[in-house]
């Protein structure tokens, strides 16, 4: 069983989060390999676990191997405070798991955070023609669901909200508040402008931009102070040293306070078992990033950490056919973010809140 | 120890008994639990698409039964107070099945949590040593506060039958501490509940400060009504005599905490509404429906009329201390206050969205189903309880008079 392989060094000593500096090594040899008494006891306090927990979902599964690998990655711990040696295995389990599953060669990425990155995006609202090419893009990276059958089984993570240009009428002028009530509290020079209604990001225009519409993009704000990682009962969604807010799938239990915590709604809930058809599933991926999701969890944006930890832009940016997305290294002041934040006018959504996102909008 | 098995043994034995309508009414109960058993299976092997939550609207039926059950269960308190703190002698001989009632009611609450759940099987996730305890997250509070009320109500409750069984004197140098305990323990799994969602800025319907005190008030009326309703079912099918101060007593508290509940609601509704800033756009939704949706508005003027109705008459002692009326007025608010908190404060939270977007909810079959299924398995295990402490506290279970019963 693959408790008993496991010989766990202590995790606090360890402390794999807290450097950045340090690459998760698939080397064996690197691995501090000790058993203590206290480990022992953990594993056998695992082991009674198991027989509860996993048991009816061995019995579920047909297949042997692919069920030995479920069963291996339902004891694995939290991923921060895994090993190097334990992030190596699940690396090695998922990358088996998901090769057999969409029969091609998967690669499940564990490039920590790289010292003196601290990642931030810009978004120039002026520019945005409404194409919503990131939104697709986005979905063909990073393995989202794409089901068509069930409402729940399409998942986005970039919303491009269309709204409304309010107008002024002269036959409305007046026209007041409270109508027909004697003397009004208000007149009837304004629009409800900006109110987003259902599915209005689901808008299907034959051409964009269209003349009454701005566009808003809105996806997951990264934010520094991030309410959803405050709320997390099992800290599941942590806040990375580089500065993107991820989450471990594999130690989500699905109670979605983070979706209620989340001011930017940028958080999705895996109703079912993804829909992600073998041909189009992107199979470099990320531990923290796009690796294919389960029935479940929660998952949003992170920047594309498959891309962005290896020096590329995330899909969206790389797609915008107008250029309005920027992305960066925010403690560079070189870069293409640093310099929008330093020249331009510059807003962050929901500032009230104090969750200081590091997604900026900014228009010329 | 051996005081210990015939007790268990006596306890088992006793609870197995009983006529026909008893056996009826367990069986009736566990086809219940079969069906809710079949639709779990369903959503965790389906997932969540068979229930009616959406990304947008995450949190339904489950979350709003979870809430109002913690209001249950904190509840029991006002029997366990009156009885402890005033030395109310009717409350006093009574407590016993306060005690028992916020046990189910707890174990209810941890069923509709993993009914909520995305992925119940890794629920030992939140438990240490195997997973992280997060004393930052407002669940892992609630889980917290939650089982600290099931264990001083399981030691409370269960010590006090004991002492009854074996004719041993309760220790009061210890007891007492724990009942006090137990007390003001109640008003903190209430509260904490109360601030799971309340501490939640990105949701402006339930983001203020009235949160806990409107929790604990429809808590104390819905939590006694359902406790009436039980003391009536016992007097007429026991013969086990509960005194009528003690329902009088319990009556006068779903008055007056009725009367509280509904002060809030329309204080709510006036600072809400004077302004009608987009923050009221969920109590707009639930009251009179949100650009065209109207799902929620039969619910909210369903529970206006339960709970405003059930006060007007509660506050006459001619209908409250009428034991034929009393049942109904205690159904009406029970029902009332189960729609106002359940879902009629969860699900619009929701609506519209953080970013403006408004749909819908509905329960789905399989929602309905397995939350019935849960209220069956809730009375199942009360009557269990019930049967069990009742035949206690009349003397039926006995230590050494256990062959009597036996051949009875």
């Amino acid at each position: 069983m693959a408790i008993n392989e496991k010989t766990s060094a202590d995790p606090v000593r360890q402390s794999a989060p807290a450097c950045p500096a340090q690459p998760a090594s698939a080397d064996p040899s690197q691995a501090v390999l000790k058993t203590t008494r206290r480990d022992f006891l953990k594993a056998g306090g695992m082991l009674s676990m198991s027989s509860l927990m996993g048991t009816a979902a061995l019995m579920a599964q047909s297949d042997d191997a692919h069920a030995a690998i479920e069963w291996a990655e339902h004891f694995q711990k939290n991923y921060r405070l895994m090993t190097a040696e334990e992030k190596a295995e699940a690396k090695a389990r998922l990358e088996r798991r998901y090769s057999g599953e969409y029969g091609k060669e998967v690669t499940v990425d564990t490039t920590e955070a790289q010292p003196g990155v601290l990642m931030g995006y810009a978004l120039n609202i002026r520019k945005c023609i409404g194409c919503r090419r990131c939104v697709h893009a986005c979905v063909a990276e990073n393995n989202q669901s794409r089901g068509k059958d069930r409402p729940g089984e399409k998942i986005e993570w970039i919303q491009v909200l269309r709204m409304e240009r309010g107008k002024f009428e002269q036959e409305k002028m007046n026209h007041g508040y409270p109508e027909g009530l004697g003397i009004q509290v208000g007149g009837n020079a304004y629009t409800p402008a900006g109110q987003v209604l259902e599915g209005q990001y689901h808008y299907n225009p034959e051409k964009v931009p269209e003349e009454d519409a701005t566009y808003m993009p809105i996806a997951c704000m990264q934010c520094e102070k991030p309410p959803c990682v405050k709320v997390c009962p099992v800290r599941t969604t942590y806040r990375e040293p580089d500065g993107v807010v991820v989450i471990d799938y594999n130690w989500c239990i699905g109670c979605r306070m983070c979706m209620g915590a989340c001011p930017y709604w940028a958080r999705r809930l895996n109703v079912t078992n993804p829909v992600l058809p073998k041909e189009e599933m992107n199979p470099v991926t990320h531990y923290l990033g796009n690796r294919p999701r389960m029935r479940g969890v929660v998952e949003k944006c992170h920047w594309c950490l498959q891309r962005s930890r290896h020096g590329r832009y995330p899909a969206c940016v790389e797609v915008c056919p107008v250029g309005a997305r920027k992305f960066g290294n925010l403690l560079d002041p070189e870069s293409e973010v640093s310099k929008i934040l330093a020249r331009k006018n510059v807003f962050r959504l929901k500032a009230e809140l104090n969750t200081f996102p590091k997604f900026f909008y900014f228009y010329d | 120890m051996q005081q210990l098995i015939s007790f268990t043994t006596d306890y088992t034995r006793y609870i197995l008994k009983g006529g026909v309508k008893f056996y009826a009414w367990m069986a009736s109960l566990a086809v219940l639990m079969v069906g809710m058993m079949y639709v779990f299976y369903l959503q965790n092997t389906d997932g969540l698409i068979v229930t009616g939550m959406t990304s947008q609207i995450h949190d339904g039926l489950y979350f709003a039964n979870l809430v109002f059950l913690v209001g249950v269960a904190a509840g029991a308190v006002t029997i366990v107070f009156p009885a402890y703190a005033y030395h109310h002698e009717g409350m006093h001989k009574v407590a016993v099945l306060g005690e028992m009632l916020a046990i189910t009611a707890v174990i209810m609450v941890m069923m509709f949590v993993f009914a909520h759940m995305g992925r119940p099987d890794r629920l030992w996730h939140m438990v240490p040593p195997w997973g992280i305890y997060s004393f930052s997250s407002m669940l892992g509070w609630d889980v917290m506060v939650l089982n600290g009320y099931l264990i001083l109500n399981a030691i409370c409750g269960f010590y006090y039958l004991w002492c009854k069984y074996t004719g041993n004197p309760i220790n009061q140098k210890w007891f007492l501490p724990v009942v006090y305990l137990a007390i003001v323990w109640a008003l903190s799994i209430h509260t904490v509940t109360a601030f799971l969602i309340s501490t939640m800025p990105s949701r402006p319907m339930w983001h203020h400060s009235m949160m806990p005190i409107r929790f604990i008030s429809t808590a104390f009326a819905a939590g006694p009504a359902l406790i009436i309703l039980v003391f009536l079912i016992i007097r007429k099918n026991t013969k086990f005599w509960i005194d009528d101060s003690a329902i009088n007593l319990l009556s006068t508290i779903v008055t007056w905490c009725l009367g509280i509940a509904i002060f809030l609601t329309m204080s709510e509704v006036v600072v809400e509404l004077y302004a009608r800033t987009e923050h009221a756009n969920g109590l707009y939704y639930l009251m009179f429906g949100l650009h065209g949706l109207t799902k929620l508005v039969p619910w909210f003027w369903t529970s206006v009329i339960l709970m405003i109705g059930s006060f007007l008459f509660l506050i006459f002692p001619a209908y409250r201390l009428n034991y034929k009326v009393l049942p109904i007025l205690c159904v009406t608010t029970f029902a009332g206050i189960w729609i106002e908190k359940g879902m009629g404060l969860i699900v619009p939270g929701f609506i519209p969205t953080p970013i403006g977007e408004v749909t819908e909810y509905y329960p789905s079959f399989v929602e309905v189903l397995l939350t019935i299924g849960i209220w069956a398995f809730g009375f199942f295990i009360l009557t269990i309880l019930l049967k069990g402490a009742i035949g206690i506290l009349l003397g039926d279970i006995k230590y050494g008079g256990s062959k009597a019963v036996a051949t009875k």
